[in-house]
């Protein structure tokens, strides 16, 4: 019997920061006090949650401990603080309304797969929700892509626009429901509703003509091949009308009569290409087994060589194609749902056999023949050769909307789901926008009267050395912010690079890396970009006021950063970033010895840097050696063309004569070793990604490439995982003076990292003294990458074969960068060695690298938060910033 | 040496040092020449290497840039003036050549070079030759010609196939052994400008620029700066010889940054494209004229590419030499 004050009771406040809206805190709360028999209210305020909590002060001792270690599965915790207030003698347990004033300073959570109870509900016919495609709770369901501002609740949310029905309402209103207070919470009778349109050309909007079935006008899209009748099962008499060859009877888009999942997993069945409205985008789907489909789609996209990702029903359908470990099993059913690069199995291979042995070495990466029908003979899920040809790797994820879950409980087959988007477009997330440019790929559309307010590609991931490596950092993880090790003094804005570009809105400790945006040079994505920043600013209430961005005078997003007037430029070279962000992604300060091997970056001498060997702190850095600089003949030309980087590598030796990829491009060969010899149109770079082109050209023969890393992704998919031997090279001392930063573009104080205090933390793995004058009397090194190019030639003239000689390149590689940091810190005594750059994407390369270092008694930094491609730049951009700003 | 490549540093030199000091209304809007009381004015130098190339040499080229500065004020050329600067030891032959070229240039430009000067400087101090021209011309009133008069709908037309010119020179320096059939598109605009001008009519021309240092990309960026519109331009529109491409892809440059010195974008209302696209097309110099594009509203300030494969790609000013962006 609760009757008023209670002797012995205390009363405390307590405060909770973090994602601690939108997860299910304040039931959990209620849950929590109740069961300890405590009184008070919990609610929600600008920042996060506000308890007040009165009983037994060892019960609010234990209620304390609760909140902040076993909080919701889905709430993250960064703070929790309490302290005495006056008892009052208050009854029960309240939930407190929002009080929603202010801007939000609370955290939104990123999109969550659905959640096992919402599932079993989709699946029970006894349920009010069975078969509801858009069904949610405060565990799962969109969050950040459909979040128009802040503080979160239905109103700023694209759900605003349907009004709950009773049941919805109740269930909303009650704090014992699984649905209380989840913003999205709806129902067949009130929800978003689900309709699969044939493609047209029309407007959206307007109500589509509903037509009787068997009078269906054909699609516009008949370009889809008669499948050969063992590649596509024959059409059953209530399929709907296939896509056909007319394309001026249809005016608009015309909905297809029946369950629209249904319908949708018939026409994938039959080999359609499906747009599937997602929750950060559009996606187009084909069934992944039929080679016939999987070309269709391709020929379409114009996507002619990229690997496509699959998803698949569930967990035995990726065991069976693919090897998977404990790690890579929890990052597929991880609620964040990512796309997981895993090595897949070939024939003979059973899902029981966890031998490494069989799919290694170098016959794996012909892969599996491609199969015919939807399953093997024994029963096994298949995938077409066409979706990821030749790789070892295959992009699996599994359904994470009740679109995809119902999709796939229809057509129970892996399917192929890749953005939609035209080559390299951003992904479609507007129906309007997603109509006009995927009706021409499309034969139909599955999609609902939900908004994605903001677009989010899925994530990408991969496991290396047991640990997770992220390749794009995207829905599933955004928003949730990095944390920076300490406070910055003013709010901050990254504005990232050019390629995978992301952008960062960081204050206090919190950085907010954005969604990837994508290639800046389109106006779509640059858009994309400015928008994005504006919706992040008000979404968490930051106004920037210091503007970091890259050195390079041709990025979009330089420029940009450039043109805003309400914030102060700070210029952070690129190198400097990936290192940066490598140390934010792991918590620490520095110094370290930063290895950053990419593409390229715009260096503080004007030059193209990318094989970088930095002695680097968040503050600043020093260019402590690089590999050699070579010649890029046609400068972008030659990115796009690793030939010519062959050709720039062996310029003014004799070396060429009667190979390969000299034949293969007679007719351009000399003229590019002039320009590379004579400087024309070829900027001097130091670049890891180049060397790894020119390698690639001569190995695998990969003379051009139509995406971003293709040569090196080709040359590592064929290394013979045995092979232990490595090419060496010299590393000589270095004519160049020593660079450091402090340039008139980037004013940080040059000798900064010197003698700098480590970021007194106990966690920080790095050790040693800090350097001291010995660093700035080291001169720079270079790292002879042509004795790597040599050795090539020389085993390839003997007749060695591909895999051995990649393996023995990758294997080179990781001996050059371990001897360079033997360099570094023969003069710094840093041992702290960070790997950055998207040279560092490549399994292969980093556990080599990782191994011999580690072997070397170095500790060994890599990025398992941010990728470490230039998608992680913005958050190195910001770190930096804010550490210069104390 | 990046202020000189016609880019966003040059701009910035000008706008830093020049502007600043000589600060007039006359100069403020930075065309090709000045205007006032029925006068255009314009001068310009000249420093090419080599100074010989297929279709031209520095002499023509200094003639034709000058009027064409001229002709894009709509104006009519009256007069030149030169002034050379030579290094000792410059050879009388070559001196010699590039004079008569000059003569037959302006010959058929029908303007006199009125007047000159020459000055020699020790060896080393010059390389080889330069020239500066000078030109006065008339201006009918009723013909007011600005970047920023580029209205949303407006028809925008090249002239001619792009970037011959600085192909040609690229290649005539000789340190790459490319054969290609490609000749600098060097010639005196003013007759085609007044064929047009006549076609159409008075304000229905809105703005005449010659892509030089620069090229395409540079004037589109400038007119839609000061129009504060948008550009949008349809990549398979733009006409450019299978030669120049072909020489642009292996050099791995863009010809939409590449100089013309005898072509010229002219951007004019919607109801007058027809007109001046068959009064270009039906003169030797604008046979090759096309419609490349549109004004647009939005984004403003912007130059947008629609590439074949539907996407929209950003063709922005260059700040300096053009360096990879990819990382
Ligand atoms: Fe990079
Ligand atoms: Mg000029
Ligand atoms: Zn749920
Ligand atoms: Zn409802």
């Amino acid at each position: 019997v609760e009757t008023g004050v209670v002797s012995g009771f205390i009363r405390a406040e307590v405060r909770v920061d973090g994602i601690v809206q939108g997860v299910g805190f304040r039931p959990f709360v209620h849950r929590v006090a109740t069961r300890l028999g405590l009184r008070g209210v919990v609610g929600n305020d600008e920042r996060g949650v506000v308890i007040e909590v009165e009983g037994a002060s060892t019960a609010v001792a234990e209620f304390v401990e609760t909140v902040r270690h076993r909080p919701p599965p889905l709430a993250t915790v960064d703070r929790v603080t309490s302290r005495r207030i006056p008892v009052t003698g208050e009854h029960g347990f309240r939930i407190a309304p929002s009080t929603g004033t202010g801007h939000g300073r609370a955290l939104i959570s990123p999109d969550v797969a659905t959640c096992d109870d919402c599932l079993r509900e989709l699946f029970d016919p006894a349920d009010r929700r069975y078969g509801y495609p858009f069904i949610n709770c405060t565990a799962c369901g969109p969050r950040f892509t459909i979040v128009r501002e802040s503080p979160y609740d239905r109103a700023t949310t694209t759900m605003a626009s349907f009004a709950m029905c009773e049941a919805c309402a109740s269930e909303y209103h009650d704090p014992a429901s699984r649905r209380f207070h989840a913003q999205p919470v709806c129902c067949a009778a009130c929800g978003p509703r689900l309709r699969l349109l044939h493609a047209g050309h029309g407007v959206v909007g307007r109500e589509p003509a509903s037509v009787p079935a068997g009078d269906l006008p054909p699609s516009p899209l008949g370009d889809l091949p008669a499948p050969p009748p063992d590649d596509l099962p024959p059409p059953r008499p209530d399929d709907p009308p296939a896509p056909s060859a007319d394309a001026s009877a249809v005016s608009g888009p015309v909905e297809i009569p029946g369950d629209p999942v249904e319908q949708a997993a018939r026409l994938l069945r039959r080999g359609a290409v499906l747009a599937v409205k997602g929750i950060g985008g559009y996606h187009l789907a084909v069934r992944a087994d039929s080679e016939v489909a999987v070309t269709a789609l391709r020929a379409r996209k114009r996507r002619e060589e990229r690997p496509l990702a699959v998803m698949v029903p569930d967990l035995e359908t990726a065991r069976a194609l693919c090897h998977l470990d404990a790690r890579e099993e929890r990052l597929l059913t991880d609620a964040g749902r990512p796309i997981v690069l895993l090595r897949r199995r070939t024939d003979g291979d059973s899902p029981e056999e966890t031998g490494r042995r069989q799919d290694d070495g170098v016959h794996s990466f012909t892969g599996t023949r491609s199969s015919i029908g939807t399953r093997g003979d024994d029963g096994a899920a298949r995938v077409a050769e066409g979706v990821a040809a030749g790789d070892r790797f295959l992009g699996v994820m599994l359904p994470y909307s009740p679109v995809h879950h119902l999709l796939l409980r229809r057509f129970p087959q892996p399917i192929v789901l890749t953005s939609g988007n035209a080559s390299d477009e951003p992904i479609a997330y507007a129906d309007a926008t997603a109509l006009e440019r995927l009706g021409g790929i499309a034969d139909a559309f599955l999609l609902h009267d939900r908004a994605i307010h903001i677009r989010a590609d899925d994530s990408v991931v991969r496991v290396v050395r047991g640990r997770e490596l992220p390749v794009r950092r995207s829905r599933g993880h955004v928003p949730r912010p990095a944390r920076l090790t300490r406070e910055a003094r003013r709010p901050v804005l990254g504005c990232g690079a050019e390629l995978k570009h992301t952008f960062c809105l960081a204050e206090g400790r919190h950085a907010f890396v954005s969604h990837h945006i994508g290639d800046l040079e389109n106006y779509e994505t640059l858009r994309s970009f400015t928008g994005g920043v504006r919706h992040f600013e008000r979404l968490f209430g930051i106004r920037p006021e210091l503007v970091a961005h890259d050195l390079h005078p041709e990025y979009l997003s330089t420029k940009y950063a450039l043109e805003r007037e309400d914030a102060e430029p700070v210029g952070v070279q690129h190198h400097h970033a990936h290192i940066a962000s490598c140390l934010a992604d792991n918590g620490v300060e520095g110094p370290v010895i930063g290895v950053a091997f990419d593409g390229l970056g715009y260096g503080l001498d004007g030059t193209l840097w990318g094989g970088e060997f930095l002695v680097a702190d968040l503050t600043g850095f020093r260019r402590a050696g690089h590999l050699a600089t070579v010649p890029m003949p046609g400068g972008a030309t030659a990115i796009r063309q690793p030939w010519r980087m062959a050709a720039a590598y062996l310029a003014g030796t004799d070396a060429a004569r009667g190979l390969a990829v000299r034949d293969r491009n007679a007719d351009r060969w000399d003229a590019v070793v002039a320009m590379a010899a004579k400087g024309v149109n070829a900027p001097l770079t130091s670049s890891a990604g180049r060397l790894f082109d020119a390698v690639a050209a001569l190995t695998t023969g990969r003379d051009t490439v139509t995406y971003e890393g293709q040569a090196a992704i080709e040359l590592e998919r064929v290394a013979d995982r045995y092979e232990h031997r490595a090419y060496s090279c010299r590393i000589l001392d270095g004519p160049d003076p020593p660079c450091a930063e402090g340039t008139a573009t980037d004013t940080a104080n040059a000798a900064k990292p010197a003698g700098h205090e480590m970021s007194g933390t106990t966690e920080s793995p790095v050790t040693g003294p800090p350097h001291t004058a010995t660093a700035s009397r080291m001169g720079t090194f270079v790292v002879r990458g042509h004795d790597l190019v040599r050795a090539v030639l020389d085993d390839l003239s003997a007749g060695v074969e591909a895999p051995l000689v990649s393996a023995r390149f990758h294997n080179g590689v990781a001996r050059l960068i371990v001897e360079g940091c033997a360099r570094v810190r023969e003069h710094t005594g840093l041992s702290a060695v960070a790997l950055s750059g998207g040279v560092f994407q490549n399994a292969h390369l980093v556990e080599r690298t990782a191994a011999r270092l580690e072997g070397r008694g170095f500790t060994v930094l890599t990025h398992t938060r941010v990728p470490p491609n230039d998608g992680g730049i913005s958050l190195g951009q910001v770190a930096v910033a804010a550490a210069r700003d104390r | 040496l990046a202020h000189g490549a016609g880019g966003k540093a040059t701009r910035t030199l000008v706008e830093a040092v020049f502007l600043e000091s000589f600060a007039n209304p006359l100069l403020a809007p930075l065309g090709d020449g000045a205007v006032a009381d029925g006068l255009a004015f314009t001068t310009d130098s000249f420093v090419v290497t080599p100074l010989f190339f297929p279709g031209g040499d520095i002499g023509d080229l200094a003639v034709n840039g000058t009027v064409n500065d001229l002709a894009m004020c709509g104006a009519n050329p009256s007069y030149l003036s030169a002034a050379f600067i030579l290094e000792e030891g410059f050879p009388m032959d070559d001196l010699r050549r590039i004079t008569a070229s000059m003569a037959a240039a302006a010959r058929a430009a029908g303007v006199p070079i009125a007047t000159g000067d020459t000055k020699v400087v020790q060896k080393g101090k010059a390389d080889g030759c330069y020239i500066t021209t000078a030109g006065v011309g008339t201006v009918d009133p009723s013909i007011q010609l600005r970047a920023s008069a580029a209205r949303p709908g407006d028809a925008v037309i090249v002239s001619g196939p792009i970037g011959e010119h600085g192909v040609t020179v690229m290649l005539a320096r000789g340190e790459l052994d490319i054969e290609a059939e490609v000749t600098s598109d060097t010639a005196p605009l003013a007759g085609l400008t007044a064929c047009l001008l006549d076609a159409c009519g008075p304000g229905a021309v809105r703005c005449l620029r010659d892509p030089t240092r620069g090229g395409v990309a540079t004037v589109l960026n400038e007119i839609a700066g000061a129009s504060e519109t948008a550009v949008v331009l349809e990549e398979d529109a733009i006409p450019v010889r299978a030669a120049v491409r072909g020489a642009c892809e292996l050099l791995g440059i863009d010809p939409m940054y590449v100089a013309c010195e005898g072509r010229m974008i002219a951007v004019v209302e919607p109801g007058a494209a027809p007109a001046a696209l068959a009064a270009l097309r039906a003169h030797p110099l604008g046979a090759g004229a096309a419609v490349i594009g549109r004004v647009a509203e939005d984004p403003p300030g912007l130059v947008l590419l629609r590439t074949g494969f539907g996407g929209t790609r950003i063709v922005d000013v260059l700040v300096g030499d053009p360096l990879p962006r990819i990382c």
